[in-house]
């Protein structure tokens, strides 16, 4: 009841300078909602690599050309062609009898080009891959099959299209054994793959595949792959066929224990881990600025309180020599310190929330699978700080009111 | 025991300000009895207002002895202070000091707010019809005239029932009309039995107390007994 009274007081006394007051909660709104952002976007993130893991699964092992160390990507994911990755290296591993961890595997190219059918142009990307492609990557098809070894080293022009390449090329009409043009040439679908979604690999959904060797011979020229990936049976086997993937391919490629790796070798898991702790530097960036923000809103709160207190000094004066104690005169104006700072903290997390939210809606327009998280916690900890903030600013000013003699604070004016 | 209320030995007060000593009372002796109505006067600047406030419980004496109600509170702290400005005594400043953009009802409630009764609505509805202005109970301070303002304040010393009413130049910034229904007040107020000192420079409202004290540079000039009062007659309180 008392408490009660108390900030219905201080509400009383904050309206009657309602813009000056609401001009002082705005470092305290914009800090807010900044950390309530931050924490939101970043727990969404953390989603998205969550479902991300989820979805290729954590028993993914990729390999790629060139050196890396362990915490960077590799110098292929960056857009640096290297060559030293072959097919062999591929068959290599598969044919060995030490990896039947491995449940299957498969190699990579890509290239950027149009299809045509009819009058209807559409730009994709096309992935020269091999044929274990659906089980490595999980991917079920809809319609029709996909091309066989022998189709692959019998460089069989053959397509596969994904879910929406196929319907911006064919829009109703059944793509079964149509023939397209990719790059001039001409080949035919013989499956259509099911809706997958976009991933941090970009949009699956707008990609098309071809054998791996056509790809290589007929569209691109080239002898090399960019990349391998291979199921693994179970997670626990993960780091043995790591291990012995690394030990096939510096025997292929004459490399002794001392010698560079000119290849990497990463789970997938650990490869977003990657992405992970970036985004995760990226986050405590901001809450850092937000953290500031913060803090200057905290000491608009101090200066405008100092400022009311040598306002109201006679009005601190009056309340004192009618019998208001030292305690309640302090208290009166924490209790409006924190009030400012409560309220500012509310609308900051709505704020905050309401941008998040946004920052998730349109993620999840764009396809990925972002959550939208405001963690209880997050919101505790925001008010936590703004109430402590008004609590740490607010005390200097109030001891100030508290100390003023009543006589001279009457004769103020 | 005795009646006394009041009882001054020997106050000296000086003010220090940056090294800069100010000396303003030099040694007052008087008392002040239950129900006694006193005026003080004195040229300006001679230390009027700093006694009262001294009286008041506002300001601390720098040397003697302040006995009230038998007790002597020379050595009290500031929280015993502010309990004893908030149930015996009543303050009538000489600016009004209401709470601006606050009503009349707020602003005679203040003291209540500090307090630990029970009938504050009560006393403060009382408070307010004794002065007259239960017809302005929702008005803003800035909303009055300065008579009201006035009986304001007074209604707000005396919401709390204390015990003494210290009054500093009720009627300086008053018209003659306003300031009869300001002595009219306090007259009836000590009729009740309530204690008055009030600090004026006009003889016609002086000779409404009981007593005249007159300073002068810090000193008790005289202490003189009023002959006849001028009492309210029934009838002619303000409605
Ligand atoms: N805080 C202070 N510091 C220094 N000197 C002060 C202080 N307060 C009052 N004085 C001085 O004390 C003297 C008495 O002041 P006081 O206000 O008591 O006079 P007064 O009798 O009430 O005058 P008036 O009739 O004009 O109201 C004045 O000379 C004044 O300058
Ligand atoms: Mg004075």
């Amino acid at each position: 009841m008392v408490i009660l009274g108390l900030f219905k007081a201080a509400i009383k006394s904050l309206n009657i300078n309602r813009w000056r007051s609401f001009l002082t909660m705005l470092g305290i709104i914009i800090g807010v909602a900044g950390v309530i952002m931050i924490l939101s976007v970043g727990a969404g993130a953390q989603s998205l690599i969550f479902n991300e893991i989820e979805s290729v699964g954590s028993n993914l092992v990729s390999v790629l050309p060139g050196a890396s160390d362990d915490e960077g990507p590799p110098a292929s994911a960056m857009g640096i062609t290297v060559t030293t990755l072959q097919l062999d290296d591929l068959e290599a591993i598969l044919n060995n009898d030490s990896t039947n961890a491995i449940v299957a595997g498969a190699g990579y190219v890509q290239g950027v080009a149009n299809i045509v059918y009819q009058n209807q142009k559409v730009d994709t990307t096309f992935v020269g891959t091999t044929e274990s492609y659906p089980i490595v990557e999980n991917a079920n098809l809809i319609s029709g099959r996909w091309y066989t070894e022998v189709e692959d080293k019998g460089l069989s022009r053959l397509v596969v299209l994904g879910y929406q390449a196929a319907l911006d090329t064919f829009g109703d009409i059944d793509p079964l054994n149509k023939k397209i043009k990719i790059k001039k040439e001409i080949f035919r679908v013989v499956g259509v793959v099911e809706e997958r979604g976009s991933t941090f690999f970009g949009d699956l959904d707008n990609q098309v595949y071809i054998p791996l060797r056509t790809a290589q011979k007929i569209m691109l020229g080239i002898n090399h792959i960019s990349s391998a990936r291979f199921q693994i049976d179970k997670e626990e086997n993960v780091p043995a066929v790591i291990e012995e993937v690394k030990r096939i391919i510096r025997d292929q490629h004459d490399i002794d224990k001392a010698g560079i790796d000119d290849f990497s070798v990463r789970s997938q898991a650990q490869a977003l881990d990657v992405l992970g702790s970036v985004t995760g530097a990226l986050n405590f960036f901001l809450a850092a600025i937000a953290a500031i923000a913060l803090l200057v809103g905290g000491v608009g709160i101090m200066n405008i309180m100092l400022v009311s207190v040598t306002e109201r000094t006679a009005e601190i004066g009056l309340r004192k020599a009618v019998g208001a104690k030292p305690i309640v005169i302090t208290t009166q104006f924490l209790v409006e310190a924190i009030t400012l700072t409560f309220v500012g903290g509310a609308i900051g997390i709505i704020i905050g929330a309401f941008v998040a939210g946004l920052i998730a809606l349109v993620a999840n327009y764009l396809g990925y699978h972002w959550e939208f998280i405001v963690s209880i916690s997050s919101i505790l900890l925001s008010v936590g700080i703004s109430v402590a903030i008004g609590i740490f600013f607010g005390l200097y000013p109030a001891s100030k009111a508290a100390k003023l003699n009543p006589v001279e604070a009457l004769r103020y004016e | 025991m005795d009646n006394k209320l009041i009882d001054i030995q020997d106050l000296k007060k000086e003010f220090v300000n940056e090294e800069v000593v100010t000396k303003v009372l030099h040694g007052l002796n008087f008392s002040i009895k239950k129900g006694e109505y006193l005026a003080i006067m004195g040229p300006s600047g001679s230390g009027k207002s700093t006694l009262m406030h001294i009286l008041g419980f506002l300001d601390k004496l720098t040397t003697g002895k302040y006995i009230f109600d038998g007790q002597d509170i020379t050595s009290f702290d500031e929280n015993k202070l502010a309990s004893i400005r908030n149930e015996e005594v009543g303050f009538v400043f000489q600016q009004f000091n209401l709470l601006s953009k606050t009503s009349v009802y707020e602003n005679v409630k203040l003291p209540l707010t500090y307090s630990t009764r029970l009938d504050k609505d009560k006393l403060t509805e009382e408070a307010i019809r004794s002065v007259g202005l239960d017809h302005r109970s929702d008005f803003l301070s800035n909303q009055l005239s300065g008579g009201e303002k006035q009986r304001v304040a007074i209604a707000r010393a005396i919401v709390n029932q204390p015990k003494i009413v210290f009054a500093d130049e009720p009627t300086g910034n008053l018209d003659t009309k306003s300031g009869t229904q300001i002595m009219e007040i306090f007259e009836r107020l000590n009729d009740k039995g309530h204690t008055i000192i009030l600090v004026t420079h006009e003889q016609d409202t002086a000779n409404h107390a009981d007593r005249i004290i007159k300073i002068r540079d810090g000193l008790i000039e005289s202490d003189i007994k009023v002959e006849k009062r001028r009492s309210v007659k029934e009838g002619e309180l303000i409605k």
